[in-house]
């Protein structure tokens, strides 16, 4: 009886670990992503390009906790940047993936207002390279396909993060939006609908709403805040995209509008949010 | 683009309208011809109902010129293009066929071969160079007539380009388009005044090219020139859809794209490399052009034929091997590649500076799979790609040396791998691999071992 009880509450307790907090989601669902890319679907990610950037942010992490001296070095969230990173850029120098990751993460530590980052770090450091080295980096958004069994696992790891992090929301209210400016600009050309399906069944697109703009730490803490912050990039990226015919759209559109949460969140207060969810653990581990 | 073809003396003329070429017109009519086999190089013949249009972009400076395999009647030839912007005369040209044909086989999907060394030497390589005829650049009159509105459709210029009458129409609605082109003895395919209604929309204008036969007669060509236009846009794109309208079957179509910077690549579609480099039996050498369609065929069902393949990523400045003589600066520059500062006539060799990157992407294509028309940008990735396939000649001389016996039994093996790799790649049945090698003294049994 002792015997079972005891196995019986390990497993239990590891869980609840992994479940308190929602990047053990996240990086794996972007480590099964950065695997896939190898081994299956070639996305364009590169070992040592996707080996330097994870190793960078986790050093500028290391650093810049003992340099702004907190009291503990949390590798989590740099793990995730430099996941992101691997996936989401492409450089002709493996060297970028690591000067990605070290603007990513000190981005994080110097660009705050109101005790909070601004910008995604990864999401910062694509459109800071797009501008400072536009002869060494661009993002392949075609390279995800459209197929419906990617987005479905792509959902699939996307929902696990977010829903475990409370922030599911926005991706949906990003999704809508950029899915419902498609669905009335088909209709307008008069385009079939099989048109703006294939658009929305972008991987790139849903990476970008489950990895990207979901970050509940540079997202508005209130939930009207967080529509109101989805549709305006989910119109700005539209315009991107069409009128000026930008292929990055959705990163630079999240880049510009990024400093609009610290607006949003003063006229929408809301609790701002914390990775680690107490309240869970103590229910999983009672 | 449109290309439109009469099919008979009672019916004045039938239409199809294409995005890319005259795919259409060649699925109407007679099948295009099936131009053989190429020893050395799968070059864009292998395909029927193939277009291929060399795409020079520098920055926003874009010049598409576009070649069919039409082979009907050029009376009966025509074609419409949406364009992003207003065309004027000296944004229009012709391009020499021999050119195109040039950038197509040099950057073509190659066979090379390697002979063992004497098991005690140094192998052999074997490069076959096509020589291509490198002719002069067309010349044609300026002749702009005034502006005339028709049933809501103006016709903002009308030039004569060599052997084409081309029009530059702009429309406020598709109807009056469809009536104009109706009017025309155009007959317009069911469906495609919905894609022409949406690229009106889009503010695009449109190309319409005819073939003038007293002028084709004057200038002494027997066969249609590709057209070439020029323009400034940020859409950096190909326009397929009206290809697809009533399209039977799905057709190929190959991108050439000349850039500055690097590789180019689809936005909206994946672009994925073709298998390359590997070992396949001797045979293949006399069978290429099948194995080269089997192999894309076999890729394309992989992609479940949503993907774009590169065939070819490449600095123009050098080749190996090459599968045929460099292009020389003037060829570049006919095809558009106008920054490289030089048109003469040697071979494109770079300088500091100055780059030319050449992608080959080849999409088979239908409605059903590209409901979108190709989205395009370029990327820095400078690393080269080529679709290279390789044979490998055993020692056929003596092997009394020591190694000799060790290196004759190694053979079944290898013979092997490659009739499985070759399997791999055209989805052909490895017995019938088998005897086909046995054939040519590459038996994959090893003595006794034969069923």
């Amino acid at each position: 009886m002792t015997m079972a009880l005891t196995v019986d509450a390990w497993p239990r307790r590891l869980a609840a670990q992994l479940c308190a907090d929602a990047r053990h989601f996240q990086i794996f669902a972007l480590a099964t992503l950065l695997t896939f890319n190898f081994v299956f679907l070639d996305f364009g990610a590169r070992p040592l390009n996707s080996a330097l950037a994870i190793a960078t942010s986790l050093a500028t992490q290391a650093l810049c906790s003992r340099l702004w001296g907190l009291p503990a070095i949390d590798l989590r969230s740099p793990l995730i940047t430099g996941l992101s990173l691997s996936l989401l850029l492409r450089a002709d120098a493996a060297l970028i993936h690591a000067a990605a990751a070290a603007i990513a993460i000190a981005s994080k530590f110097i660009l705050r207002i109101d005790g909070k980052h601004v910008w995604n770090p990864a999401g910062f450091a694509i459109v800071a390279l797009l501008v400072l080295a536009p002869e060494h980096v661009w993002i392949s958004p075609g390279q995800w396909g459209a197929g419906i069994w990617f987005a479905t696992l792509v959902s699939f790891l996307a929902f696990m993060v977010l829903s475990s992090a409370g922030r599911a929301d926005i991706a949906l209210f990003f999704l809508a939006a950029h899915g419902a400016l498609l669905i009335v600009r088909a209709g307008w050309l008069g385009d079939p609908s099989v048109i703006p399906l294939h658009q929305i069944q972008s991987g790139s697109l849903l990476i970008f709403a489950f990895f990207m703009i979901s970050d509940p730490k540079t997202s508005p803490d209130s939930r009207l805040g967080r529509f109101i912050f989805a549709v305006a990039i989910a119109l700005l990226a539209h315009r991107l995209a069409f009128a000026w015919q930008m292929r990055p759209a959705l990163y630079v559109a999240l880049f510009v509008l990024s400093p609009l949460t610290l607006l949003i969140d003063r006229i929408f207060p809301a609790a701002r949010f914390c990775w680690a969810r107490p309240a869970v653990l103590k229910e999983l581990t009672r | 683009m449109t290309c439109l073809r009469k099919t008979s003396a009672r019916l004045k003329s039938t239409v199809a309208i294409l995005a890319i070429a005259a795919q259409l017109a060649a699925a109407i009519g007679p099948a295009a011809a099936f131009c053989g086999f190429y020893v050395a190089k799968a070059d864009a013949k292998l395909f029927n109902k193939s277009s291929k249009v060399v795409l020079s972009r520098d920055g926003t400076k874009t010049a598409i010129t576009m070649a069919s395999d039409y082979e009907g009647e050029p009376k009966e030839f025509a074609v419409v293009i949406p364009v992003p912007t207003f065309i004027q005369r000296k944004q229009i040209g012709v391009v020499e066929p021999a050119t195109v044909e040039h950038l197509d086989a040099y950057t073509a999907p190659r066979l090379v071969e390697y002979h063992d060394e004497d098991p005690c030497m140094l192998q052999m390589m074997e490069r076959r160079e096509a020589s291509d005829k490198l002719l002069a650049a067309p010349n044609s009159a300026l002749k702009a007539r005034e502006s005339v509105a028709y049933k809501g459709v103006t016709i903002e210029a009308t030039y004569d380009v060599g052997e084409y009458d081309v029009s530059i129409l702009s429309a406020k609605e598709s109807d009056g388009l469809v009536h104009w082109l109706t009017d025309n003895d155009y007959k317009i395919p069911r469906g495609a005044e919905a894609v022409l209604a949406s690229y009106i929309k889009q503010n695009m204008r449109f190309f319409v090219a005819k073939v003038n036969l007293e002028r084709m007669e004057l200038g002494g060509n027997k066969f249609l020139r590709p057209l070439q236009v020029r323009y400034e846009t940020a859409k950096f794109m190909l326009p397929l859809r009206l290809g697809t309208v009533n399209a039977r079957g799905p057709q190929d179509l190959i991108i050439y794209a000349l850039s500055r910077k690097g590789r180019v690549e689809t936005a909206n579609y994946r672009t994925v490399k073709l298998p390359t480099g590997m070992d396949v039996p001797l045979y293949v050498k006399d069978e290429f052009g099948s194995f080269y369609k089997a192999m894309f065929d076999k890729a394309v069902e992989r992609e479940d034929m949503s993907a774009v393949f590169t065939e070819y990523a490449w600095d123009m400045a050098w080749c190996d091997p090459c599968a045929s003589k460099p292009l020389s600066n003037k060829e570049l520059v006919e095809l558009g590649a106008r920054w490289i500062g030089s048109d003469d006539d040697t071979a494109f060799g770079g300088a500091q500076g100055v780059n030319a990157y050449v992608t080959r992407l080849h999409v088979r294509y239908d409605a059903a799979h590209f409901p979108e028309d190709l989205t395009l940008m370029e990327t820095h990735d400078r690393e080269n790609f080529q679709g290279r396939y390789v044979l490998r000649h055993p020692w056929q001389g003596s092997t009394a040396c020591a190694g000799g016996a060790e290196y004759r039994a190694s053979l079944p093996a290898r013979f092997e791998r490659e009739a499985r790799s070759l399997s791999n790649l055209t989805g052909w049945k490895i017995a019938e691999i088998a005897a086909h090698m046995a054939m040519t003294g590459q038996s994959i049994w090893r003595r006794g071992d034969r069923p």
